[in-house]
């Protein structure tokens, strides 16, 4: 598979930055979408020419590829920005956001949005990263708080732990929680895996 | 608390490290070959067109500018035509941009000469040299390979470097994970070998890599037996390239040849011009005496015989925090 070819990526009006430049974080522009840096190696015979080994992360979907390139080849580098921005509310159409020291307000589409909408909370701090100043990934904090709305009563009394049930929280994730937790209890759950953490006493 | 000031290895590495430059002393002392030391900073430069240059401010009334050496070769060379005999040096050499796992962009190099020798002989000699300063580390190889070129490619990718075409090789590169822009032949050889064969050689045994390709002889001699090749090899042990050697060229010709060669490459390819170093062709002139040469990295070997993964677990400080 043919994911990019440096020469043909290269625009007009874009930083192309030499590959032996590269560090990790730096975000590449391939076929039009953001990538992460994640490592840089470089593989050169002693008297042979240079190459540059990248591992890089696609910022939308998560993919990992590996890339090797001659050191000398140039790529675009994507204008991305990570910033943290208070979540106010969606109309349906837009998640609208507010940066916390400038009031700006930004609104992020359903697409990237995706689906963390099911983890935003009003006034939660998310992370958006902004790719050609839109937002294109929205990542809500790393632990949230979320109300049960619906669940198995379970047996009463039952404190293992040992099994487990799903659970439809607020805003409509489904995670497995235990036995003996409730309906209408509210619960801390890491966002990056949808895992429970703990029940939240008031 | 910022502990950027801090040594990257330990007392116990510092103190290898000198054990491990005091037998290789002991063991060029015991063959009478003699220690020199020669300039750090010279107004001549290397035009291998795959090796950068740092440039410094001139040395002398009539150069535009000076170079940091990227190996002792010349001067060595110049001391070999003058008379001296075997000679052998230790000593920092540095490349630009040079920096991953196994490499920094200053390292320190063990080059050595031997007068008649052809390089089967000095293939015995970095032999007998390595398994001395293995044993001094109480560890050893049995065997040690010899491979030509290309056999090397034939062996590990099935691939007869004498008979494939620029299109066939950079489709054989591209299946090989390579995705950058197109390469020349010697680039995709560069690039498959690196990637594809250095890491599959023996890993417990010296792998010689012998008769590389006439376009990649650097200074080394035509082959009598075959002018597509040169009598250039190359030493790997763990994975890791730790020398190339030469039997060398004698040929004053054929060296400022070789020279203008490079730097034809670089001007078609925005390279920076190098200062070629006249005295080196006036003393081949006079009198290049048949023989032998070798340049080793001491810091890879180092990580080998103390079994490390990255050169910074050798050096006291890196380019990072130097």
């Amino acid at each position: 598979m043919l994911l990019f070819d440096p020469l043909k990526i290269v625009g007009i009006n874009m930083a192309n930055v030499g590959i032996n430049e590269f560090k990790n974080g730096m975000k590449l522009l391939i076929n039009n979408e953001p990538w992460n840096i994640t490592d840089v190696d470089m593989v050169k015979p002693g008297k042979g020419q240079a190459f540059t080994r990248i591992k890089i992360k696609n910022l939308k979907t998560g993919r990992v590829v590996d890339k090797t390139c001659k050191s000398t080849d140039k790529m675009q580098t994507a204008d991305v920005m990570e910033t943290d921005y208070q979540y106010l509310y969606a109309d349906g159409e837009y998640f609208y956001f507010m940066h916390p020291e400038t009031y700006e307000q930004i609104e992020a589409s359903k697409e990237a949005v995706g689906d963390n909408a099911k983890w935003l909370i009003e006034e939660s701090i998310c992370t958006v990263t902004l790719f050609n100043e839109e937002p294109y990934v929205v990542a809500p904090p790393n632990f949230v708080n979320l109300k049960i709305i619906d669940t198995d009563p379970g047996l009463k009394g039952d404190t293992s732990g040992g099994g487990g049930k799903p659970a439809t929280l607020e805003g409509g994730a489904v995670v497995q929680i235990p036995l003996f937790v409730q309906i209408d209890e509210v619960i801390k759950v890491d966002t990056r895996t949808g895992e429970y953490c703990s029940r939240v006493k008031d | 608390m910022n502990n950027d000031w801090k040594p990257l290895c330990s007392l116990q590495v510092i103190k290898q490290r000198a054990f491990l430059l005091s037998k290789i002393r002991e063991y060029f002392a015991s063959q009478d070959v003699l220690e020199v030391e020669t300039p750090i900073l010279s107004s001549a430069g290397n035009t291998d067109i795959n090796i950068n240059s740092f440039s410094a401010e001139k040395i002398k009334m009539d150069a535009e500018k000076s170079y940091l050496r990227t190996s002792p070769e010349f001067p060595l060379k110049r001391l070999l035509c003058s008379g001296i005999g075997d000679i052998f040096e230790i000593g920092k050499v540095f490349r630009k941009g040079e920096v991953s796992k196994t490499h920094n962009v200053e390292f320190s190099m063990l080059e050595w000469y031997k007068l008649n020798y052809d390089y089967h002989q000095l293939i015995q000699d970095v032999t007998r040299l390595l398994s001395y300063l293995f044993e001094s580390f109480e560890l050893s190889f049995s065997r040690i390979n010899i491979l030509s070129y290309n056999e090397a490619f034939i062996k590990y990718l099935k691939l007869d470097t004498n008979h494939t075409s620029l299109y066939k090789i950079n489709s054989i590169c591209r299946d090989n994970g390579y995705s950058g822009s197109p390469l020349t032949v010697d680039e995709s050889l560069d690039f498959l070998f690196a990637t594809q064969i250095q890491p599959e050689l023996d890993k417990k045994q010296l792998t010689f890599i012998t008769l590389y390709p006439i376009s990649q002889a650097a200074l080394s001699q035509i082959n009598p037996d075959d002018n597509s090749t040169s009598l250039r090899f190359e030493v790997f042990f763990g994975g890791h390239e730790l020398g190339n050697g030469y039997q060398e060229l004698t040929n004053s010709d054929e060296l400022l040849k070789r020279f203008e060669q490079d730097n034809k490459y670089r001007l078609a390819h925005n390279l920076p011009l190098i200062t070629i170093d006249n005295h080196l062709i006036s003393a081949m002139k006079k009198n290049m005496p048949n023989c032998s040469g070798i340049a080793m990295g001491l810091d890879r070997l180092l990580m080998i015989l103390l079994g490390c993964k990255n050169i910074s677990n050798v050096l006291t400080f890196n380019a990072e925090n130097s």
